[in-house]
């Protein structure tokens, strides 16, 4: 079994609304560690039966480029655990 | 005049915008998410609603859907193609338009009567309106933040491509109040606020939405 974990996250320049509520919400609840920015982002994690091989990653990187993340406002990474 | 109005599903406004083809002297003819078939329309309208439940993105799954494999191509030939919130989410993901639409600035999903001005009266979905018209039409949305890099705006800014933009507040942070925006050719136009639920001041705020759908019908009678 292998999964492949694909995070999805805004890009800097993009205004996340979600991620400042939650950096409000942190004092509120008497954190005091202070983040100067918090990001909200998704995981997809595709479980597998055995590690992808070259051919399939390359298909994982098109899947997370079309429909996992939207290149217009998001980034992502892929890693991959055995 | 025969333009499509297409239903995905969780699409909520369908009817409405078929009601406001009728108002406005065309057919509504009813277009199935599963079918890559246009039949024949000389337009269609992405309705607003949440189609496939929001899920992943507003409008990103049904970007993939059989409808419109045969729209985008169609839109790239000039097909005229208006999206009203969810469906100018729709217009975004498939590429039709610039840019995407994001979570309210203030996170709450707004439904109200909201007071927008027609920038752009050359598209084709804006060309019955005056130039610089102020309108008041409901705005309803929890995703109707416009965003874009900044070559994008400059350029969509400097061709005259933002048709219509949000008046006094700006209610959900979209960059440039933008409300609606078109593409070079004038024939795709994402509205955020709904023009079909003002079509009749007996259902609606005013009848000032009537003349997005007149726009198209009257020019190709």
């Amino acid at each position: 079994m292998a999964r492949v974990i694909v995070d999805v996250v805004l890009k800097d320049e993009i205004l996340d609304p979600q991620g400042d509520a939650i950096s409000r919400a942190l004092p509120r609840m008497g954190f005091t560690f202070t983040p100067t920015a918090i990001r909200q982002g998704k995981s997809f994690i595709l479980t597998l039966e055995r590690s992808p091989d070259a051919s399939e990653m390359a298909q994982i990187e098109k899947a997370a480029a079309t429909l996992l993340s939207n290149p217009v406002i998001e980034n992502f990474t892929i890693r991959v655990e055995n | 005049m025969r333009v499509g109005v297409v239903t995905f599903p969780g699409t909520l406004d369908d009817h409405d915008a078929a009601r406001a083809v009728r108002y406005a002297g065309g057919q509504a003819i009813s277009l199935w998410h599963g079918e890559a078939d246009l039949h024949d329309v000389d337009g269609v309208i992405l309705p607003g609603g949440f189609s496939y439940g929001d899920y992943l993105r507003c409008g990103a799954i049904a970007r993939f859907s059989p409808i419109m494999s045969a729209i985008v191509p169609a839109a790239e030939r000039g097909l005229p193609v208006l999206g009203i919130c969810n469906g100018f989410q729709v217009l975004c993901e498939s590429h039709l338009l610039p840019g995407a639409l994001t979570r309210n600035v203030g996170l709450h999903f707004l439904c109200r009567d909201q007071e927008i001005e027609i920038v752009n009266n050359q598209s084709a979905w804006t060309n019955d309106f005056a130039a610089n018209s102020r309108i008041t039409i409901p705005l309803k949305n929890g995703e109707g933040s416009y965003q874009c890099d900044k070559k994008t705006l400059d350029d969509l800014e400097r061709n005259g491509r933002v048709i219509a933009r949000y008046v006094g507040v700006n209610p959900n942070g979209s960059m440039n109040a933008i409300a609606g925006i078109t593409n070079e050719q004038g024939n795709v136009v994402g509205i955020m606020p709904h023009p079909e639920h003002a079509i009749d001041s007996l259902t609606g705020p005013s009848a000032d939405g009537l003349a997005f759908f007149t726009s198209l019908v009257k020019s190709r009678v």
